[in-house]
Protein backbone atom coordinates (compact mmCIF):
# COMPACT_ATOMS: atom_id res chain seq x y z
CA UNK A 1 0.00 0.00 0.00
CA UNK A 2 0.95 3.27 -1.04
CA UNK A 3 0.25 6.49 0.81
CA UNK A 4 0.64 10.36 -0.45
CA UNK A 5 -0.57 12.77 2.30
CA UNK A 6 -1.13 16.42 2.17
CA UNK A 7 1.69 16.55 -0.74
CA UNK A 8 3.31 20.07 -1.49
CA UNK A 9 5.44 20.67 -4.08
CA UNK A 10 6.99 23.95 -5.29
CA UNK A 11 9.32 24.50 -8.20
CA UNK A 12 11.65 27.48 -8.08
CA UNK A 13 10.70 28.65 -4.96
CA UNK A 14 11.76 32.46 -4.06
CA UNK A 15 11.59 33.20 -7.56
CA UNK A 16 9.79 34.54 -10.44
CA UNK A 17 9.40 31.36 -12.01
CA UNK A 18 7.62 29.95 -8.62
CA UNK A 19 5.33 27.69 -9.88
CA UNK A 20 3.48 25.26 -7.20
CA UNK A 21 2.44 21.66 -8.83
CA UNK A 22 0.87 20.17 -5.53
CA UNK A 23 -0.97 21.90 -2.92
CA UNK A 24 -2.86 19.49 -0.70
CA UNK A 25 -2.18 16.07 -2.85
CA UNK A 26 -3.19 13.02 -1.88
CA UNK A 27 -3.10 9.57 -3.00
CA UNK A 28 -3.69 6.06 -2.11
CA UNK A 29 -2.58 3.06 -3.67
CA UNK A 30 -3.99 -0.38 -2.43
CA UNK A 31 -2.25 -3.16 -2.36
CA UNK A 32 -2.15 -5.03 -5.87
CA UNK A 33 -4.01 -2.38 -7.82
CA UNK A 34 -2.71 -1.41 -11.54
CA UNK A 35 -2.80 2.53 -11.61
CA UNK A 36 -2.63 3.98 -15.09
CA UNK A 37 -2.04 7.47 -14.96
CA UNK A 38 -3.22 9.69 -17.85
CA UNK A 39 -3.00 13.74 -18.10
CA UNK A 40 -1.66 16.89 -19.83
CA UNK A 41 1.97 18.05 -19.78
CA UNK A 42 2.87 19.86 -16.81
CA UNK A 43 -0.15 18.12 -14.64
CA UNK A 44 2.66 16.51 -12.13
CA UNK A 45 2.45 12.84 -13.58
CA UNK A 46 6.24 12.66 -14.02
CA UNK A 47 6.41 14.59 -10.75
CA UNK A 48 4.18 12.20 -8.67
CA UNK A 49 6.81 9.52 -9.81
CA UNK A 50 9.72 11.26 -8.92
CA UNK A 51 7.89 12.08 -5.53
CA UNK A 52 7.35 8.51 -4.99
CA UNK A 53 10.73 7.08 -5.89
CA UNK A 54 12.92 9.97 -3.94
CA UNK A 55 14.31 11.28 -7.43
CA UNK A 56 12.95 14.39 -5.66
CA UNK A 57 12.28 15.82 -2.29
CA UNK A 58 8.77 17.18 -0.81
CA UNK A 59 8.15 20.49 0.57
CA UNK A 60 5.60 19.29 2.76
CA UNK A 61 3.74 16.18 3.07
CA UNK A 62 3.52 12.69 3.79
CA UNK A 63 4.97 9.51 1.78
CA UNK A 64 3.97 5.83 3.47
CA UNK A 65 4.86 2.53 1.53
CA UNK A 66 3.14 -0.06 3.86
CA UNK A 67 2.71 2.22 6.76
CA UNK A 68 6.12 3.08 7.17
CA UNK A 69 6.91 6.91 6.70
CA UNK A 70 9.41 6.94 3.66
CA UNK A 71 9.50 10.62 2.91
CA UNK A 72 13.12 11.50 4.09
CA UNK A 73 14.73 8.36 3.03
CA UNK A 74 17.58 8.19 -0.29
CA UNK A 75 16.64 7.35 -3.30
CA UNK A 76 18.53 3.97 -3.65
CA UNK A 77 17.04 3.01 -0.54
CA UNK A 78 13.47 3.40 -1.62
CA UNK A 79 14.03 1.62 -4.72
CA UNK A 80 15.09 -1.55 -3.15
CA UNK A 81 11.54 -1.93 -2.60
CA UNK A 82 10.61 -0.58 -6.18
CA UNK A 83 11.33 -1.09 -9.80
CA UNK A 84 11.11 1.64 -12.44
CA UNK A 85 11.29 1.68 -15.71
CA UNK A 86 11.69 5.15 -17.48
CA UNK A 87 10.69 6.77 -21.54
CA UNK A 88 14.04 6.29 -22.40
CA UNK A 89 14.77 2.59 -22.90
CA UNK A 90 18.56 3.74 -22.38
CA UNK A 91 18.07 4.57 -18.41
CA UNK A 92 17.29 0.94 -17.84
CA UNK A 93 19.83 -0.93 -19.08
CA UNK A 94 24.10 -0.60 -19.60
CA UNK A 95 25.32 0.19 -22.94
CA UNK A 96 28.32 -1.05 -22.33
CA UNK A 97 27.81 -4.25 -20.83
CA UNK A 98 26.61 -7.29 -22.32
CA UNK A 99 22.69 -8.74 -21.91
CA UNK A 100 24.42 -11.54 -19.47
CA UNK A 101 26.05 -9.08 -17.35
CA UNK A 102 23.21 -6.16 -17.47
CA UNK A 103 21.18 -9.59 -16.15
CA UNK A 104 23.84 -10.38 -13.57
CA UNK A 105 23.84 -7.10 -11.87
CA UNK A 106 19.81 -6.79 -12.19
CA UNK A 107 19.38 -10.44 -10.22
CA UNK A 108 21.84 -8.92 -7.70
CA UNK A 109 19.35 -5.71 -6.89
CA UNK A 110 19.42 -5.05 -2.95
CA UNK A 111 22.55 -7.42 -2.34
CA UNK A 112 26.74 -6.92 -1.04
CA UNK A 113 28.43 -6.25 -4.22
CA UNK A 114 31.38 -8.40 -3.34
CA UNK A 115 34.08 -9.94 -4.64
CA UNK A 116 32.35 -12.97 -6.13
CA UNK A 117 32.09 -14.13 -9.61
CA UNK A 118 30.55 -10.93 -11.46
CA UNK A 119 28.24 -13.90 -13.85
CA UNK A 120 26.97 -17.36 -12.67
CA UNK A 121 27.38 -19.84 -15.26
CA UNK A 122 24.81 -21.73 -13.89
CA UNK A 123 22.33 -19.32 -14.11
CA UNK A 124 22.77 -18.68 -18.07
CA UNK A 125 19.91 -21.05 -18.86
CA UNK A 126 17.50 -19.50 -16.10
CA UNK A 127 18.16 -16.20 -17.92
CA UNK A 128 17.85 -17.90 -21.39
CA UNK A 129 14.36 -19.02 -20.28
CA UNK A 130 13.59 -15.15 -19.34
CA UNK A 131 14.36 -13.83 -22.17
CA UNK A 132 12.93 -16.39 -24.57
CA UNK A 133 9.77 -15.45 -23.03
CA UNK A 134 9.88 -11.66 -24.75
CA UNK A 135 10.25 -13.71 -27.87
CA UNK A 136 12.59 -10.87 -29.44
CA UNK A 137 15.17 -13.96 -29.61
CA UNK A 138 17.49 -12.21 -27.02
CA UNK A 139 18.41 -15.89 -25.50
CA UNK A 140 20.91 -16.30 -28.53
CA UNK A 141 22.33 -12.50 -28.02
CA UNK A 142 23.43 -13.43 -24.28
CA UNK A 143 27.29 -12.02 -25.13
CA UNK A 144 26.37 -8.91 -27.38
CA UNK A 145 26.23 -5.37 -26.23
CA UNK A 146 23.15 -3.69 -24.96
CA UNK A 147 24.03 -0.66 -26.75
CA UNK A 148 23.65 -2.52 -29.91
CA UNK A 149 20.30 -3.71 -29.13
CA UNK A 150 16.88 -1.46 -30.85
CA UNK A 151 15.27 0.44 -28.17
CA UNK A 152 12.28 -2.00 -28.24
CA UNK A 153 14.39 -4.92 -27.34
CA UNK A 154 16.32 -2.35 -24.75
CA UNK A 155 12.91 -1.66 -23.33
CA UNK A 156 11.88 -5.75 -22.77
CA UNK A 157 15.18 -5.88 -21.20
CA UNK A 158 14.67 -2.85 -19.17
CA UNK A 159 11.12 -4.22 -17.42
CA UNK A 160 12.84 -7.49 -17.48
CA UNK A 161 15.83 -6.08 -15.32
CA UNK A 162 13.63 -4.14 -13.43
CA UNK A 163 11.15 -6.78 -11.74
CA UNK A 164 13.84 -9.21 -11.56
CA UNK A 165 14.06 -9.90 -8.14
CA UNK A 166 11.48 -10.01 -5.37
CA UNK A 167 9.99 -6.41 -5.49
CA UNK A 168 5.94 -4.68 -4.21
CA UNK A 169 6.09 -1.70 -6.60
CA UNK A 170 6.61 -1.24 -10.16
CA UNK A 171 6.80 2.72 -11.17
CA UNK A 172 6.27 2.80 -15.44
CA UNK A 173 6.89 6.46 -16.72
CA UNK A 174 5.81 6.68 -19.94
CA UNK A 175 7.65 3.56 -20.47
CA UNK A 176 5.85 2.80 -23.82
CA UNK A 177 5.98 6.51 -25.05
CA UNK A 178 9.42 6.18 -27.47
CA UNK A 179 8.73 3.01 -29.63
CA UNK A 180 6.70 2.29 -32.31
CA UNK A 181 3.34 0.98 -32.16
CA UNK A 182 3.83 -2.53 -32.45
CA UNK A 183 6.71 -2.61 -30.32
CA UNK A 184 4.72 -0.81 -27.66
CA UNK A 185 1.98 -3.30 -28.15
CA UNK A 186 4.31 -5.52 -27.19
CA UNK A 187 5.45 -4.19 -24.48
CA UNK A 188 2.42 -3.47 -22.52
CA UNK A 189 1.05 -7.05 -22.85
CA UNK A 190 4.43 -7.76 -21.43
CA UNK A 191 4.34 -5.42 -18.97
CA UNK A 192 0.52 -6.59 -17.51
CA UNK A 193 2.32 -9.84 -17.51
CA UNK A 194 4.37 -9.10 -14.96
CA UNK A 195 2.31 -7.20 -13.39
CA UNK A 196 -0.11 -10.36 -13.11
CA UNK A 197 2.04 -12.95 -12.39
CA UNK A 198 4.52 -11.39 -9.75
CA UNK A 199 1.13 -9.76 -8.08
CA UNK A 200 2.86 -6.25 -7.82
CA UNK A 201 1.40 -2.90 -7.14
CA UNK A 202 1.85 -0.85 -10.61
CA UNK A 203 1.62 3.15 -11.22
CA UNK A 204 1.92 3.03 -14.38
CA UNK A 205 1.69 7.12 -16.36
CA UNK A 206 0.89 7.17 -20.08
CA UNK A 207 0.03 9.15 -23.20
CA UNK A 208 -2.08 6.78 -24.72
CA UNK A 209 -5.40 6.74 -23.71
CA UNK A 210 -5.85 3.36 -25.10
CA UNK A 211 -3.22 1.94 -22.75
CA UNK A 212 -4.68 3.73 -20.03
CA UNK A 213 -8.16 2.33 -20.55
CA UNK A 214 -7.80 -1.19 -21.86
CA UNK A 215 -4.67 -2.02 -18.79
CA UNK A 216 -4.98 -1.66 -14.97
CA UNK A 217 -7.50 -1.60 -12.66
CA UNK A 218 -7.61 2.19 -11.98
CA UNK A 219 -7.45 5.59 -13.86
CA UNK A 220 -6.46 8.17 -12.48
CA UNK A 221 -6.79 11.90 -14.70
CA UNK A 222 -4.11 14.35 -13.44
CA UNK A 223 -4.19 18.16 -14.35
CA UNK A 224 -2.62 20.77 -12.57
CA UNK A 225 -1.51 19.03 -9.45
CA UNK A 226 -4.74 17.39 -8.72
CA UNK A 227 -6.83 13.82 -9.91
CA UNK A 228 -9.68 14.97 -11.63
CA UNK A 229 -10.92 11.84 -12.56
CA UNK A 230 -9.90 8.64 -10.39
CA UNK A 231 -12.05 5.46 -11.87
CA UNK A 232 -12.02 1.79 -10.18
CA UNK A 233 -13.28 -1.21 -9.61
CA UNK A 234 -16.42 -2.59 -12.15
CA UNK A 235 -16.60 1.15 -13.38
CA UNK A 236 -12.96 0.76 -14.70
CA UNK A 237 -14.17 -2.87 -15.94
CA UNK A 238 -16.21 -0.73 -18.44
CA UNK A 239 -15.14 2.46 -19.48
CA UNK A 240 -14.03 3.36 -22.98
CA UNK A 241 -12.33 5.50 -24.47
CA UNK A 242 -14.84 7.72 -25.34
CA UNK A 243 -15.68 8.06 -21.70
CA UNK A 244 -12.95 9.95 -20.50
CA UNK A 245 -11.84 11.84 -24.36
CA UNK A 246 -14.31 14.36 -23.68
CA UNK A 247 -13.08 15.66 -20.21
CA UNK A 248 -9.20 14.57 -21.39
CA UNK A 249 -10.28 17.30 -24.09
CA UNK A 250 -11.01 19.94 -21.85
CA UNK A 251 -8.30 20.19 -20.01
CA UNK A 252 -5.63 19.52 -22.93
CA UNK A 253 -7.13 22.33 -24.53
CA UNK A 254 -7.01 24.49 -21.60
CA UNK A 255 -3.34 23.99 -21.43
CA UNK A 256 -2.93 24.62 -25.03
CA UNK A 257 -2.07 21.44 -26.53
CA UNK A 258 -5.29 20.65 -28.09
CA UNK B 1 69.94 -1.98 -26.41
CA UNK B 2 69.68 -0.19 -22.88
CA UNK B 3 68.01 2.55 -24.53
CA UNK B 4 64.92 -0.13 -25.56
CA UNK B 5 65.45 -1.64 -21.93
CA UNK B 6 64.89 1.84 -20.54
CA UNK B 7 62.00 2.55 -22.21
CA UNK B 8 59.87 -0.41 -21.79
CA UNK B 9 60.96 -0.03 -18.25
CA UNK B 10 59.24 3.37 -17.87
CA UNK B 11 56.95 2.16 -19.75
CA UNK B 12 55.63 -0.24 -17.73
CA UNK B 13 55.80 1.63 -14.59
CA UNK B 14 54.15 4.48 -16.06
CA UNK B 15 51.64 1.66 -17.68
CA UNK B 16 50.66 1.22 -13.71
CA UNK B 17 49.93 5.05 -13.41
CA UNK B 18 47.82 4.55 -16.95
CA UNK B 19 45.56 1.74 -15.57
CA UNK B 20 44.39 3.99 -12.20
CA UNK B 21 43.68 6.35 -15.44
CA UNK B 22 41.79 3.84 -17.17
CA UNK B 23 39.96 3.35 -14.29
CA UNK B 24 39.19 6.73 -13.78
CA UNK B 25 38.69 8.41 -17.15
CA UNK B 26 37.09 5.41 -19.43
CA UNK B 27 35.26 2.93 -16.77
CA UNK B 28 33.99 6.16 -14.20
CA UNK B 29 34.07 8.79 -16.61
CA UNK B 30 35.52 10.95 -14.23
CA UNK B 31 38.33 13.59 -15.47
CA UNK B 32 40.50 12.85 -11.91
CA UNK B 33 43.72 15.18 -11.91
CA UNK B 34 44.69 13.77 -7.98
CA UNK B 35 46.39 11.89 -10.19
CA UNK B 36 49.17 14.59 -10.72
CA UNK B 37 49.28 14.82 -6.56
CA UNK B 38 49.23 11.03 -6.05
CA UNK B 39 51.89 10.07 -8.33
CA UNK B 40 54.49 11.71 -6.18
CA UNK B 41 52.27 10.66 -2.80
CA UNK B 42 53.49 7.63 -3.21
CA UNK B 43 57.03 8.33 -4.01
CA UNK B 44 57.12 10.35 -0.91
CA UNK B 45 55.29 7.86 1.03
CA UNK B 46 58.36 4.91 -0.68
CA UNK B 47 61.22 7.63 0.59
CA UNK B 48 60.49 8.50 3.88
CA UNK B 49 59.84 4.38 4.40
CA UNK B 50 62.89 3.46 2.76
CA UNK B 51 64.80 6.04 4.30
CA UNK B 52 63.46 4.95 7.96
CA UNK B 53 65.05 1.25 6.88
CA UNK B 54 61.72 -0.60 6.17
CA UNK B 55 61.75 -3.30 3.92
CA UNK B 56 61.59 -1.90 0.63
CA UNK B 57 58.89 -4.60 -0.49
CA UNK B 58 56.35 -3.19 2.19
CA UNK B 59 57.00 0.22 0.62
CA UNK B 60 54.57 -1.28 -2.10
CA UNK B 61 51.28 -1.98 -0.12
CA UNK B 62 51.74 1.02 2.03
CA UNK B 63 51.78 3.48 -1.29
CA UNK B 64 49.32 1.78 -3.11
CA UNK B 65 46.86 2.17 0.22
CA UNK B 66 48.01 5.98 0.88
CA UNK B 67 47.03 6.58 -3.06
CA UNK B 68 43.44 5.22 -1.91
CA UNK B 69 43.26 6.92 0.71
CA UNK B 70 43.96 10.27 -1.44
CA UNK B 71 41.55 8.79 -4.28
CA UNK B 72 38.86 8.37 -1.40
CA UNK B 73 38.71 12.03 -0.25
CA UNK B 74 38.76 12.99 -3.68
CA UNK B 75 35.75 11.09 -3.57
CA UNK B 76 34.15 12.81 -0.63
CA UNK B 77 34.54 15.89 -1.67
CA UNK B 78 33.22 15.19 -5.28
CA UNK B 79 30.23 13.15 -3.64
CA UNK B 80 29.24 14.51 -0.49
CA UNK B 81 30.70 18.37 -0.93
CA UNK B 82 29.03 18.22 -4.42
CA UNK B 83 32.16 20.09 -5.87
CA UNK B 84 32.49 19.34 -9.65
CA UNK B 85 34.46 16.11 -10.72
CA UNK B 86 37.41 17.94 -12.23
CA UNK B 87 37.92 21.04 -9.02
CA UNK B 88 37.95 17.88 -6.64
CA UNK B 89 40.63 16.48 -8.02
CA UNK B 90 42.51 19.99 -8.83
CA UNK B 91 42.07 20.77 -5.05
CA UNK B 92 43.46 17.48 -3.91
CA UNK B 93 46.02 17.52 -6.16
CA UNK B 94 46.88 20.93 -4.98
CA UNK B 95 46.47 19.78 -0.73
CA UNK B 96 48.86 16.86 -1.64
CA UNK B 97 51.24 18.83 -2.39
CA UNK B 98 52.01 19.80 0.90
CA UNK B 99 51.36 16.16 2.11
CA UNK B 100 53.83 14.91 -0.13
CA UNK B 101 56.29 17.70 1.17
CA UNK B 102 56.08 16.34 4.59
CA UNK B 103 55.50 13.14 3.98
CA UNK B 104 59.43 13.36 2.46
CA UNK B 105 60.61 16.05 5.13
CA UNK B 106 62.09 17.71 2.22
CA UNK B 107 61.30 18.16 -1.72
CA UNK B 108 64.64 16.20 -2.59
CA UNK B 109 65.35 12.69 -1.24
CA UNK B 110 67.91 10.85 -2.49
CA UNK B 111 67.89 6.89 -1.68
CA UNK B 112 71.41 6.18 -3.62
CA UNK B 113 72.91 3.96 -0.55
CA UNK B 114 69.70 2.58 0.71
CA UNK B 115 67.75 -0.38 0.18
CA UNK B 116 65.09 -0.50 -2.51
CA UNK B 117 63.39 -3.70 -4.46
CA UNK B 118 66.15 -2.93 -7.13
CA UNK B 119 69.31 -2.48 -4.96
CA UNK B 120 69.50 -4.80 -1.52
CA UNK B 121 71.37 -7.34 -0.03
CA UNK B 122 69.91 -10.05 -1.39
CA UNK B 123 70.25 -9.06 -5.08
CA UNK B 124 74.22 -7.99 -4.25
CA UNK B 125 75.18 -11.70 -3.22
CA UNK B 126 73.42 -12.96 -5.88
CA UNK B 127 75.45 -9.73 -8.45
CA UNK B 128 78.14 -8.92 -7.18
CA UNK B 129 78.91 -6.74 -9.77
CA UNK B 130 76.03 -4.61 -10.58
CA UNK B 131 72.39 -5.53 -10.69
CA UNK B 132 71.65 -6.32 -14.38
CA UNK B 133 68.85 -4.04 -16.18
CA UNK B 134 67.26 -7.15 -17.31
CA UNK B 135 66.51 -8.31 -13.67
CA UNK B 136 65.02 -4.57 -12.88
CA UNK B 137 62.99 -4.98 -16.05
CA UNK B 138 61.73 -8.49 -15.15
CA UNK B 139 60.95 -7.26 -11.53
CA UNK B 140 58.95 -4.21 -13.06
CA UNK B 141 57.67 -6.70 -15.50
CA UNK B 142 55.84 -9.12 -12.37
CA UNK B 143 54.60 -5.59 -10.43
CA UNK B 144 53.04 -4.32 -13.53
CA UNK B 145 51.44 -7.91 -14.93
CA UNK B 146 49.91 -8.43 -11.06
CA UNK B 147 48.65 -5.24 -11.13
CA UNK B 148 47.15 -5.68 -14.37
CA UNK B 149 45.73 -9.57 -13.69
CA UNK B 150 44.20 -8.19 -10.63
CA UNK B 151 42.70 -5.52 -12.30
CA UNK B 152 41.22 -7.93 -14.82
CA UNK B 153 40.07 -9.88 -12.21
CA UNK B 154 38.63 -7.13 -9.88
CA UNK B 155 36.66 -6.26 -13.12
CA UNK B 156 35.11 -9.49 -13.42
CA UNK B 157 33.36 -9.74 -10.17
CA UNK B 158 29.95 -8.17 -8.74
CA UNK B 159 32.06 -5.25 -7.01
CA UNK B 160 33.73 -4.53 -10.40
CA UNK B 161 30.77 -4.95 -12.50
CA UNK B 162 29.21 -2.18 -10.05
CA UNK B 163 32.04 0.22 -10.70
CA UNK B 164 31.49 -0.29 -14.89
CA UNK B 165 27.48 0.46 -14.67
CA UNK B 166 28.34 3.57 -12.22
CA UNK B 167 30.43 5.12 -15.54
CA UNK B 168 27.74 3.35 -18.13
CA UNK B 169 24.77 4.22 -16.64
CA UNK B 170 24.30 5.79 -12.76
CA UNK B 171 20.93 5.15 -12.86
CA UNK B 172 20.77 2.00 -12.88
CA UNK B 173 23.44 1.94 -9.88
CA UNK B 174 20.63 3.63 -7.96
CA UNK B 175 17.82 1.26 -9.17
CA UNK B 176 20.04 -1.71 -7.95
CA UNK B 177 19.43 -0.19 -4.86
CA UNK B 178 23.31 1.07 -4.09
CA UNK B 179 24.28 4.34 -3.51
CA UNK B 180 26.58 5.64 -6.62
CA UNK B 181 28.22 7.96 -4.46
CA UNK B 182 30.02 5.14 -2.40
CA UNK B 183 30.74 3.40 -5.83
CA UNK B 184 32.37 6.70 -7.27
CA UNK B 185 34.86 6.88 -4.06
CA UNK B 186 35.42 2.91 -4.33
CA UNK B 187 36.47 3.55 -8.06
CA UNK B 188 38.66 6.58 -7.20
CA UNK B 189 40.65 4.65 -4.27
CA UNK B 190 41.77 1.71 -6.88
CA UNK B 191 42.76 4.18 -9.53
CA UNK B 192 44.73 6.57 -7.25
CA UNK B 193 46.39 3.20 -5.27
CA UNK B 194 47.39 2.69 -8.33
CA UNK B 195 48.68 5.48 -9.03
CA UNK B 196 50.68 5.90 -5.92
CA UNK B 197 51.72 2.24 -6.79
CA UNK B 198 53.33 3.58 -9.93
CA UNK B 199 54.92 6.84 -8.35
CA UNK B 200 56.54 3.70 -5.31
CA UNK B 201 58.14 2.46 -8.09
CA UNK B 202 59.37 5.26 -10.06
CA UNK B 203 61.30 6.52 -7.12
CA UNK B 204 62.70 3.31 -6.26
CA UNK B 205 63.87 2.79 -10.01
CA UNK B 206 64.98 6.23 -9.95
CA UNK B 207 66.78 5.96 -6.88
CA UNK B 208 65.36 9.56 -5.43
CA UNK B 209 62.08 10.84 -4.59
CA UNK B 210 61.55 14.63 -5.93
CA UNK B 211 58.99 16.78 -5.34
CA UNK B 212 58.11 17.57 -9.34
CA UNK B 213 58.21 13.76 -10.29
CA UNK B 214 54.12 14.19 -9.90
CA UNK B 215 54.08 17.49 -12.49
CA UNK B 216 52.34 16.30 -16.16
CA UNK B 217 51.58 12.94 -14.81
CA UNK B 218 48.22 13.05 -15.66
CA UNK B 219 48.72 13.96 -18.81
CA UNK B 220 51.29 10.89 -19.29
CA UNK B 221 48.38 8.86 -18.18
CA UNK B 222 46.04 10.11 -20.27
CA UNK B 223 47.66 10.20 -23.23
CA UNK B 224 48.98 6.11 -22.54
CA UNK B 225 45.13 4.98 -21.66
CA UNK B 226 43.60 6.89 -25.41
CA UNK B 227 47.05 5.47 -27.85
CA UNK B 228 46.32 2.44 -25.72
CA UNK B 229 42.03 2.41 -26.20
CA UNK B 230 42.95 3.41 -29.47
CA UNK B 231 44.43 0.37 -30.26
CA UNK B 232 42.54 -1.88 -28.99
CA UNK B 233 39.86 -0.74 -31.13
CA UNK B 234 41.36 -1.14 -34.13
CA UNK B 235 43.06 -4.50 -32.88
CA UNK B 236 39.79 -5.59 -31.98
CA UNK B 237 37.95 -5.11 -35.61
CA UNK B 238 41.12 -6.65 -37.32
CA UNK B 239 39.66 -10.13 -39.16
CA UNK B 240 40.85 -13.03 -36.97
CA UNK B 241 40.28 -11.14 -33.68
CA UNK B 242 37.00 -9.70 -34.22
CA UNK B 243 34.82 -12.49 -32.99
CA UNK B 244 36.62 -13.28 -29.42
CA UNK B 245 38.99 -10.62 -28.08
CA UNK B 246 41.50 -12.47 -25.86
CA UNK B 247 43.89 -9.52 -25.44
CA UNK B 248 42.37 -7.36 -22.66
CA UNK B 249 42.01 -3.71 -22.98
CA UNK B 250 44.68 -3.43 -20.13
CA UNK B 251 47.02 -4.62 -21.87
CA UNK B 252 46.72 -2.34 -24.62
CA UNK B 253 46.74 0.29 -22.15
CA UNK B 254 50.46 -0.77 -21.09
CA UNK B 255 51.34 -0.79 -24.66
CA UNK B 256 50.03 2.82 -24.77
CA UNK B 257 52.26 3.68 -22.02
CA UNK B 258 54.96 2.18 -23.64
CA UNK B 259 54.79 3.83 -27.03
CA UNK B 260 54.13 6.85 -25.39
CA UNK B 261 57.69 6.83 -23.13
CA UNK B 262 59.45 5.59 -26.61
CA UNK B 263 58.13 8.69 -28.29
CA UNK B 264 59.39 10.72 -25.40
CA UNK B 265 62.51 8.88 -25.43
CA UNK B 266 63.30 9.33 -28.82
CA UNK B 267 62.71 12.71 -28.49
CA UNK B 268 65.49 12.82 -26.34
CA UNK B 269 68.10 11.03 -27.49
CA UNK B 270 67.75 11.76 -31.48
CA UNK B 271 66.57 15.35 -30.87
CA UNK B 272 66.99 18.72 -29.17
CA UNK B 273 65.71 17.67 -25.38
CA UNK B 274 63.70 20.44 -25.07
CA UNK B 275 61.24 19.02 -28.45
CA UNK B 276 60.25 16.36 -25.83
CA UNK B 277 56.97 18.12 -25.16
CA UNK B 278 56.59 18.87 -28.56
CA UNK B 279 56.87 15.19 -30.37
CA UNK B 280 54.63 14.12 -27.20
CA UNK B 281 52.11 16.45 -28.08
CA UNK B 282 52.29 15.85 -32.08
CA UNK B 283 52.29 11.90 -31.20
CA UNK B 284 49.06 12.25 -29.63
CA UNK B 285 47.75 14.43 -32.04
CA UNK B 286 48.69 11.87 -34.33
CA UNK B 287 47.25 9.00 -32.81
CA UNK B 288 43.53 10.78 -32.77
CA UNK B 289 43.93 11.99 -36.54
CA UNK B 290 44.69 8.56 -37.61
CA UNK B 291 41.83 7.23 -35.60
CA UNK B 292 39.36 9.55 -37.44
CA UNK B 293 40.99 8.20 -40.73
CA UNK B 294 40.33 4.29 -39.12
CA UNK B 295 36.92 5.22 -37.97
CA UNK B 296 35.58 7.16 -41.23
CA UNK B 297 37.18 4.46 -43.37
CA UNK B 298 35.38 1.84 -41.13
CA UNK B 299 32.23 3.64 -41.59
CA UNK B 300 32.54 3.48 -45.48
CA UNK B 301 32.88 -0.02 -45.42
CA UNK B 302 29.85 -0.68 -43.91
CA UNK B 303 27.95 1.42 -45.84
CA UNK B 304 29.76 -0.84 -48.73
CA UNK B 305 28.42 -3.59 -47.22
CA UNK B 306 24.41 -2.24 -46.93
Amino acid sequence: MLELKHIHKYYNPGTVQEMCLFDDFNLRVEKGEFVSVVGSNGSGKTSMLNLICGSIDTDQGQICMDGKDITRQKEYKRLRNIGRVYQNPAMGTCPDMTILENLSLADHKGMFFGLQRGTNRKKEEEYKALLAQLGLGLEEKLHVKVGSLSGGQRQAMALLMSTMTPIDFLILDEHTAALDPKTADLIMELTEKIVREKKLTAIMVTHNLRYAVEYGTRLLMLHQGSAVMDIRGEEKKQLKIENILDKFNEISIECGNG
Amino acid sequence: MDFIISIIEQGLIYGILALGVYITYKILDFPDLTVDGSFPLGAAVTASLIKAGVNPWLTLPAAFLAGAAAGVCTGLIHVKGKVRDLLSGIIMMTALYTVNLMAAGTNNVPLFSQQTIFQNDFLESRFPDAVPSSVILGLIFVIAALSKILLDLYLKTKSGYLLRAVGDNENLVTALAKDKGNVKILGLSISNGLVALAGCIFCQQQNVFDISSGTGSIVIGLASVIVGTSLYRVFSRLKPFRKRNFIQVTTFVFLGAILYKACTGIAIRYFVPQSMKLISALFLLGVLVLMLVFDNAEKKKVKKHA
